[in-house]
């Protein structure tokens, strides 16, 4: 790790000007905010992320660490600790795939420390991205290359891909964010605005350097999740290599809307198997007015992966993802939804 | 689980007594040799090879040398021919491999130290190294792994096994299997990373490090920097987890001591969780072909077991597990083969059961392969070919109670409630499979010495240069001692883990208790023939005779000479070359300890998700001096086995043999949600012939078997017989 200055504003007002003041010095500034640490810190150790300032906004975990499930919406402040949401009742009962995407996710111990804000900005667990001796990487260095495209790829993506990255994104809470059409609430040097979930995350294509559509100096304050006639049936199923405390080889966050066995609506959204959190409307259209059957949810499932592209070793994705997609939508069939 | 946590104690098996250094290592008072402190320490940082084979054409190190607070740099250019090229073990050495520290500009393998700063902080030390700029020739094509095209294969001749006629017994063979496996490479990764602290006071070093061997550091230290031997002081007290990486004498060592003695000052090495995977050995990846032939009531009449196991350039080592696979069961033509493939990697060692793990899982799922096609009870197919006399050699097993492990197991199991055709269990989307699989390792010891004292005031003391990895080391030492004279087991203390004392085994091939507690009983005769005090006498009396004796305290150095080990060779021990002898090496007899894996895991429909529900281990080992840390091994044990067939896998890159995954976050073991009930049980067994102590050890059966009765298990329940770990989803997708 190197030598960094560091700094712990002690209001929002008071890191977005912090943050501000460096970047019209200098628009490039290598400056970062550290909100729970459990991506930067990991990063910093490795060599990848080299900041000379770090901004700590642990303070503002008091003006925005709320949690509060409304009967129109859920309003989660960007600097709750992912275990907090994942454990409040109002949560679970409402908004279940909220709750289950962050306790499915990492560890007791990161859970406690990972800020929501930070978790859904969390950086890929590509080995070639994490390693700086890879000297090819699009997204630490533009225009390097890959090096991921002739190495280990079992854990890379199969949808979201370019010839510049295929690099995974690897977290859960934002896949339920995305299918409940959450929005986020910034804010930064010029000032607040709202930005749906879905814009936040952009594709790697020729920039893979560029993982979102944040300005900079802007940061996340709060999720805004409305409460449809699907989010109760609503559920995460997560599939991986080992029971607990480990990245999703793929996995699914589906919520329908039921009239009897008819999908009035169906919302999904797949991890683990994208390079970004990635919404599967086509699968959604497919399912939508129909009767929900195994074979309507093999033939939505198919369609959420028709674009995929496989690598040397991911090519199991496909049918993986497939198959947890059509798992996940059987399951939220069959919850029991009290009235 | 229900009952006890541990055996609470039986025929043949002591008391399940409390670690002796539980609490010190709970309150974190216990002192690993990273948490010694010494003053002036500087600290230093490896930076390893980032290309595969090659040549190194310069260093820039002035970004490093920039770095407030580094002293020091060591690279090939200026360590010069400060260290000695010596004999790796494989060569009668010490070294854990053949490639000299620094020695060169030559890289051998991706991973390889090729430079170490020192600095005034830990922290400082790191971004130095990070900040090296090396310029290389990477050589074009490696050889990455044992199937590279540039890779070398070599038989090794003196490991073939042969009796009788294999290739006409198995051409007549009513009934064939023949079958390839493959197993990964795997690292050992011990919680407590691999750290070494290095001081000089004058011509005398004192080195701690965590040991499973002090002395071979020791003496192999003393080798390679000139050095008399009676210089060198190792320490090793506490070990965090060893399982084989730390065995030997790796080339982080003598590093650490050159630099300490240019800087005239102590330095500390702590080598990262990445640099592990280089800096000492690991499982190398093998391939392995099965042959057998059975008549059609399921009796063994030709079984061939060959092996390719990777290994360096540097050094020629293999575990040669079809040594062992092919004395297990009656059978009349054998054949077994070893073969080493050379390619551009570090050099592989030992990790937990290195032959039989890999060995283990090929024979034992080519056997259940049998058992279908035969439509026998796999348990029943190991009952038709156990045996009380080795095969090839037709000599005695000092003892085997492999069947009475599989009856105990399979009762606890419920095996007989199993469903035989494969799919055939299930439980709403989830498919339920059984596997089972034999247990083995060879029971093993080395020349050993203990010095035991006992005091006027009634307490004992025990030393030996064994090694507390965490397996029960000392509390055992305490045991043997208090059983042996009579006092009680409070009243005894231990020192361990120091080249110092009277040396020891290398703690590895299970032999450290059998080994260590034959020389303390040999002490505690030799102390209670001097008290004349017979054996069973009360404490009180035992006392009164050193009382009598007019001496402060009654001291006796107990010296165990291994089975088949000449006497001459026990003056060895004191030159670092105690090594264990035992398994099927020995001219008169075998000694196995054996088990048997039982396994019950569930395979969701879709997404094929494999998750072990429970598994009972049924062993017998001799005698069990102590329950509860015996218990605890074949635990740790047996859920590493589900780690080695289901999670651990290092990945290779194929340009330069670079590990892709090497950290706890990417190299998969299983936590605890993946470990659910889970029951080893204690089987009484009497050996008096294997040795002294009628100890077998207990430190490596509980993992052998496990990955086979999985694999197995996976093929009850989808019918898929899968022959390659690690056995993940996709393959059954």
């Amino acid at each position: 790790m190197r030598s960094f200055q560091y700094s712990r504003p002690s209001s929002l007002t008071a890191a977005a000007g912090e943050m501000g003041g460096l970047l019209a010095q200098d628009p490039d500034a290598p400056a970062a905010y550290l909100a729970g640490g459990t991506t930067l810190l990991d990063l910093m150790k490795l060599d990848v992320a080299r900041p000379e300032r770090v901004i700590d906004l642990s303070a503002l975990r008091g003006e925005l660490g709320h949690v509060h499930p409304g009967a129109t919406e859920l309003r989660l402040g960007a600097f709750a600790r992912m275990a907090e949401v994942a454990a409040h009742p109002g949560v679970i009962a409402d908004y279940p795939v909220i709750a289950q995407s962050l306790a499915l996710a990492a560890s007791a111990q990161l859970r406690n420390m990972a800020s929501l804000g930070g978790n859904v900005l969390q950086r890929t667990r590509c080995s070639y991205f994490r390693d700086p001796s890879w000297a090819a990487c699009n997204k630490r260095t533009p225009g390097s290359g890959c090096a991921a495209l002739g190495g280990v790829n079992r854990a890379h993506a199969v949808l979201g891909t370019s010839e510049h990255c295929i690099a995974t994104y690897p977290g859960d809470f934002a896949q339920a964010l995305l299918a409940l059409d959450a929005t986020l609430v910034l804010a930064g040097p010029q000032g607040s605005r709202t930005l749906p979930f879905g814009s936040l995350h952009q594709l790697p294509a020729a920039t893979p350097h560029r993982e979102t559509t944040l300005l900079p100096g802007e940061l996340i304050t709060e999720f805004v999740i409305p409460a449809r006639a699907w989010t109760r049936r609503s559920l995460y199923l997560k599939v991986r290599d080992r029971e607990s405390y480990e990245f999703a080889v793929a996995s699914a966050a589906v919520a329908l809307d039921l009239d009897g066995d008819v999908v009035r609506e169906a919302r999904i959204a797949l991890g683990g198997v994208a390079t970004i959190p990635w919404r599967a409307h086509g699968a959604e259209d497919a399912l939508r007015g129909l009767t929900l059957t195994e074979t309507l949810a093999w033939t939505a499932a198919e369609n959420a992966f028709a674009a995929a592209r496989p690598q040397t070793h991911n090519a199991f994705k496909i049918d993986l993802g497939q198959a947890a997609l059509m798992r996940a939508l059987l399951q939220a069939a069959s919850l029991e939804i009290r009235p | 689980m229900t009952g006890p946590l541990f055996p609470q104690g039986g025929p043949n098996m002591g008391q399940p007594a409390p670690r002796y250094e539980g609490r010190a290592k709970v309150t974190g008072e216990a002192r690993y040799p990273s948490d010694v402190r010494l003053p002036r320490t500087a600290h230093a940082c490896l930076h390893l090879s980032r290309i595969g084979r090659g040549t190194i054409r310069g260093f820039d190190l002035t970004a490093a040398r920039a770095v407030h607070g580094v002293i020091d740099i060591l690279t090939h250019e200026t360590v010069g021919d400060a260290i000695r090229q010596t004999p790796a073990i494989y060569q009668g050495g010490y070294t854990s491999d053949s490639l000299l520290p620094l020695g060169s500009a030559e890289i051998a393998h991706w991973g390889q130290p090729i430079a170490m700063v020192v600095a005034e902080t830990y922290e400082a030390a790191r971004e130095a190294a990070q900040r090296i700029v090396v310029t290389t020739a990477p050589h074009p094509s490696p050889a990455v792994d044992i199937n590279a095209p540039g890779a070398e294969t070599r038989a090794l001749e003196p490991m073939m096994v042969q009796a009788g006629d294999f290739d006409a017994a198995y051409a007549a063979g009513p009934i064939r299997i023949d079958a390839r496996y493959t197993t990964p490479a795997q690292h050992q990764n011990p919680m407590e990373l691999f750290a070494t602290q290095c001081v000089w006071e004058g011509d005398r070093l004192t080195v701690h490090e965590p040991s499973q061997y002090v002395n071979s550091v020791k003496f192999g230290l003393a080798e390679q920097l000139g050095v008399p031997a009676d210089n060198i002081r190792v320490i090793s007290t506490h070990v965090g987890g060893a399982f084989g990486a730390k065995g030997f004498l790796t080339q982080r060592t003598a590093l650490v001591a050159i630099a300490a003695r240019r800087l005239g000052r102590p330095v500390k090495l702590v080598a990262t969780r990445e640099q592990g995977f280089t800096v000492s050995g690991y499982r190398a990846e093998t391939r392995q072909h099965v042959q057998l032939a059975a008549t059609r009531d399921g009796r063994l009449t030709a079984l061939r077991h060959e092996g390719w196991e990777l290994t360096s350039r540097a050094d020629t080592v293999a575990m040669g597990g079809a040594s062992m696979t092919t004395r297990l069961y009656a059978c009349p033509n054998i054949l077994g083969r070893v073969n080493t493939v050379a390619a551009d990697r570090s050099t592989p060692g030992f990790m937990r059961a290195p032959g039989e793990v890999p060995y283990g899982f090929a024979l034992e799922t080519a056997l259940d392969e049998l058992a279908d096609r035969l439509g026998m009870d796999p348990v029943e197919l190991r009952r038709v070919n156990d045996t009380q006399t080795e095969p090839v050699g037709g000599l005695p097993y000092t003892s085997r109670s492999l069947m009475r492990c599989f009856d105990v197991a399979a009762a606890t199991f419920g095996w007989s409630g199993r469903s035989p055709r494969p799919g055939s269990m299930r439980e709403g989307d989830w498919l339920i499979g059984w596997g089972c699989a034999s247990a083995y390792y060879p029971a093993q010891a080395g020349n050993s010495a203990a010095r035991v004292r006992l005091t006027a005031d009634g307490t004992a003391h025990v030393a030996s240069a064994g090694h507390e990895l965490g397996q029960g080391m000392t509390t055992m030492m305490a045991q043997v001692a208090a059983e042996e004279l009579g006092v009680p087991l409070e009243r005894v203390t231990v020192s361990l883990g120091d080249s110092d004392l009277p040396p020891a085994v290398v703690n590895g091939g299970s032999a450290g208790t059998a080994s260590v507690a034959s020389a303390i009983m040999i002490a505690c005769d030799a102390i209670r023939a001097r008290l004349g005090v017979p054996r069973d006498a009360p404490y009180a009396a035992l006392r009164a005779a050193v009382a009598a004796s007019g001496l402060a305290f009654v001291e006796e150095l107990g010296e165990a000479r291994a089975h088949g080990r000449s006497p001459e060779s026990l003056p060895d021990m004191y030159r670092g070359r105690a090594l264990p002898l035992g398994g099927v090496e020995l001219p008169d007899r075998v000694q196995f300890a054996m088990g048997a894996q039982f396994v019950e895991l569930r395979i969701h429909r879709w997404t094929r998700e494999i998750r072990v529900r429970r598994a009972v281990g049924a062993f017998a080992a001799g005698r069990i001096i102590n329950p509860r840390t015996s218990h605890s091994q074949l635990l740790g044990g047996m859920i590493w086995g589900i780690g080695s067939a289901l999670h651990e896998h290092t990945d290779i890159d194929q340009r330069n043999a670079a590990y892709t995954n090497a950290n706890l976050a990417d190299y998969l073991v299983p936590v605890h949600a993946d470990i659910s009930e889970i029951q080893a049980i204690l089987v009484s067994e009497e050996d008096r012939l294997v040795n002294q102590a009628g100890v077998k050890g207990v430190g490596e059966i509980g993992v052998v078997g496990v990955a086979a009765a999985i694999s197995n298990a996976v093929f009850h329940a989808t019918g898929r017989r899968l022959r390659d770990l690690p056995i993940k989803l996709e393959h059954l997708l």
